[in-house]
């Protein structure tokens, strides 16, 4: 939709200049807060209204198909790994719903350096990293070279 | 250009792009090369970057091996079908015997991936899709690639490959500019994987005022998949083979969830199922494929556009009956508010509740990308277990150029691998970029001085254009002199939209019109070098633009080639209207000179699984 951002919520913290997959977010020299530069380059990816501390910036539906009106609100909460959502149609019916982001601690991911170094045997062979434990069967399968052939299935 | 800091960088292994493909191929790197310096460089900040950036609520590729649900073979014939016959079926087998692995990892670190209550599986979406809350895929995925790089490179727009001094189809690393701090950087790598994105907005979208940006695929993806390798003379395959979505209107939100979990279905304006009515004419065009299941995702694209040409359009998704269920209701919306939200501000500013209204479909503009139900992209060398000899030149997804490996969109006749499929194809090429890495020993490629220096005048040129240019004028945007990077990618929307094959031509092209096409896409090309860029995200967006030209003019040439209509539904070759299995059953391949500006045209055969 495109995003824009509230005057009196953003303190040009920057997060969403930060994080905006479309580079469109950026300070205005004279106000010093965010704003949208390029609202018909915004996918409505919502990346910078989740990554806003303040909550300061809200998305208006697309001029050219999204009649005024409506919302969708959202709020992410990595500390409760939930986002919760609040749909507002144009005539006021409302709809809210809550889902898990993540089931573990943000940063406990384990760095591939952190498992054993793989041998040589496993470097020549097809297998990938922490195969075949994880495929969770015994081995990788393989096709045999004569089976594929050129012709008509 | 003079005061530009050059900022070198070296790396064993570097890595363009930091989507699902790149963040697959940085991890696998570190995996397998302890002592090896890895490199992600990414034009945007990859905790948010690539196709994935706003989450997916599915995970479109999983075998289930271990609960027996399907194995690779399956999913072979699965995408070939899909593709009207034509895949890599060794690349495909190859991402779809390693993607549970990857998918059990993305558990382990943390995805949440919903199961089935009764079974305790993972949760069936549909035969190859398993449902996730997947609003922090991208970060999750993100978090595990920043842990194996050696650095990531955020905010760097790569806009061009670097080959060897002495060996011209040598890769030797890239170069490409800050978008913040307008720094110009050189990579030097002994490998490149290039993981970066497919192409939007080369054909013209439906929406084209403030909404042209709410594209199906990202705007950001701007066919540096493509163009990176085009350039250093890597052969391209199946470029012709451009994907059109049904989507709901306007928003393109997706709908494999209401097909295949809420089981709603289609109807036209007047409540009649469509597609059985046109099956038999859909026989005349292509055979035997229309009989197989699922019918191809081209040819049900098809029935919906005969229906609304023969004026009994809208399509609609029937909906009402399915979302009496609360449940199904909550999936429907959170399907959306996972991956495509900006359906949900679609329905909710036009009050369609779809428990009360049944929601308008339409087909998409078209989209030239390599990981979804289609599959353009670099010709690249397979598994070495079992690929045929003509499918392997070395190492896996290796290009035809040394030492450079793509994953993802970038790599061509992998149809159907989607988040899961890119990683773990990111993962396949870091191992064997690592191996290759391993081989040279200390062999490290040399870049041209001369080469990255011209390179470094191309690139920031945009930015002289305009400073000299502007003062020409008293204000705006008219210049006699230049083109904006907005100018310059509507114009050759309209191209592609007019002469190749785009919604206004219901997909409908032929040689005369192509012809036309490219010769107008020619001219684009030489305007581009009097591009203008009034700041660094303007230089961003003219760089994106060279490569989005680029990748078009192989899809033009690539669709000229292709005598037949393939794909019905994706597009159509007027004076060809049938498929032809006798002369097309085969790949196209393209070779560009970059000197010449010539493309080269050739047929590649394809092998199949034949039991």
């Amino acid at each position: 939709m495109p995003t824009f951002v509230y005057m009196t919520s953003c303190d040009g913290c920057g997060y969403c200049v930060d994080v905006c997959p479309s580079d469109i977010m950026h300070i205005d020299t004279t106000y010093r807060r965010a704003y949208n530069i390029e609202p018909n380059m915004c996918w409505e990816c919502y990346s910078c209204v989740k990554a806003c501390p303040q909550h300061a910036i809200d998305c208006r539906g697309y001029a050219d198909f999204a009649p005024l009106g409506h919302s969708v609100r959202v709020r992410r909460e990595e500390e409760k790994a939930t986002i919760s959502w609040r749909i507002r149609f144009r005539d006021g019916r409302e709809k809210n719903f809550v889902s898990p982001i993540r089931t573990t601690p943000w940063g406990s991911i384990k760095a591939p350096s952190e498992y054993p170094e793989p041998t040589a045997a496993a470097m020549n062979s097809q297998e990938l990293a922490h195969e075949p434990e994880a495929l969770k069967i015994g081995a990788l399968p393989a096709l045999k070279r004569d089976q594929l052939k050129q012709g008509l299935v | 250009m003079a005061g530009r800091k050059t900022v070198f960088v070296d790396a064993d292994i570097l890595v363009v792009g930091g989507g699902m493909g790149g963040c697959g191929a940085t991890y696998e790197s570190r995996y397998w090369g302890r002592d090896l310096k890895i490199v992600c460089v990414e034009k945007a900040n990859i905790e948010r970057s690539g196709a994935v950036a706003q989450g997916l609520y599915a995970i479109n590729c999983y075998m289930g091996m271990h609960w027996n649900e399907n194995q690779p073979e399956d999913h072979v014939r699965y995408a070939r079908n899909d593709l009207m016959g034509l895949v890599r079926e060794d690349l495909g087998y190859d991402i779809a015997r390693h993607v549970d692995s990857t998918v059990h990892k993305f558990e382990e670190w943390g995805l949440p991936i919903m199961r089935d209550p009764a079974t305790g599986r993972y949760q069936r979406e549909g035969k190859w899709q398993i449902m996730i809350h997947g609003e922090s895929y991208k970060p999750i995925v993100a978090e595990a690639a920043r842990k194996a790089a050696t650095k990531v490179y955020n905010r760097i727009m790569v806009t061009h490959l670097l080959t060897d001094k002495a060996r011209p189809n040598r890769v030797a690393g890239a170069v490409g500019f800050n978008v913040r701090t307008g720094d110009f950087y050189v990579f030097r790598a002994k490998a490149v994987i290039v993981a970066a994105g497919g192409a939007s907005h080369i054909f013209k979208p439906r929406a084209v005022g403030e909404g042209m940006g709410r594209t199906w695929y990202a705007p950001w993806s701007s066919a540096s998949a493509y163009a990176l390798p085009i350039l250093v003379g890597a052969k391209m395959t199946q470029m012709e083979n451009r994907i059109v979505l049904t989507r709901f209107k306007d928003g393109y939100g997706p709908v494999g969830a209401y097909f295949l979990h809420l089981k709603t279905y289609t109807e036209n304006a007047y409540g009649q199922n469509y597609e059985a009515f046109w099956r038999d004419s859909i026989e005349a065009l292509v055979g035997d494929y229309v009989n197989h299941h699922p019918v191809p995702t081209c040819l049900r694209n098809h029935a919906l556009l005969e229906e609304v040409k023969a004026g009994r359009g809208p399509i609609r998704m029937v909906t009402k009956e399915a979302f009496q269920d609360p449940h199904k209701e909550t999936v429907g919306w959170e399907n959306f508010l996972g991956m495509t939200i900006g359906q949900a501000v679609v329905w909710a500013s036009q009050n369609i509740d779809p428990k009360e209204i049944n929601p308008e479909l339409t087909t998409s503009e078209p989209y030239v990308m390599g990981s979804h139900a289609t599959c353009s992209g670099a010709w690249a060398s397979g598994p070495e277990d079992y690929a045929p000899a003509e499918y392997q030149w070395g190492y896996n997804r290796m290009m035809t150029v040394e030492g450079l490996f793509g994953a993802g969109d970038t790599i061509g006749g992998t149809a159907h691998k989607f988040s899961s499929g890119s990683f773990t194809e990111g993962r396949i090429a870091a191992k064997a970029a690592v191996k290759y890495v391993k081989d040279l020993a200390n062999e490290r490629p040399q870049i041209s001085e001369a080469e990255y220096e011209g390179l470094k005048k191309i690139i920031y040129q945009p930015l002289e254009t305009y400073e000299v240019g502007r003062n020409e004028i008293v204000a705006g945007t008219v210049s006699p002199s230049y083109i904006l990077p907005i100018h310059g990618l509507q114009r050759l929307e309209k191209i592609m939209d007019e002469y190749v094959g785009g919604i206004s031509a219901y997909y409908t092209t032929n040689e005369p019109l192509l012809r036309r096409g490219i010769e107008l896409l020619g001219m684009l090309k030489e305007d581009l070098a009097h591009l203008a860029a009034e700041n660094l995200h303007q230089l961003q967006r003219a760089w994106e633009l060279q490569h989005r030209v680029l990748a078009s003019e192989s899809v033009a040439q690539h669709t000229l080639f292709r005598t037949e209509t393939r794909w019905p539904g994706y597009y159509y070759r007027a004076d060809y209207p049938k498929l032809d299995d006798k002369d097309w059953h085969c790949f196209t391949l393209s070779r560009y000179d970059r000197v010449s500006g010539k493309w080269e045209m050739e047929k590649a055969p394809v092998y199949h699984i034949i039991d």
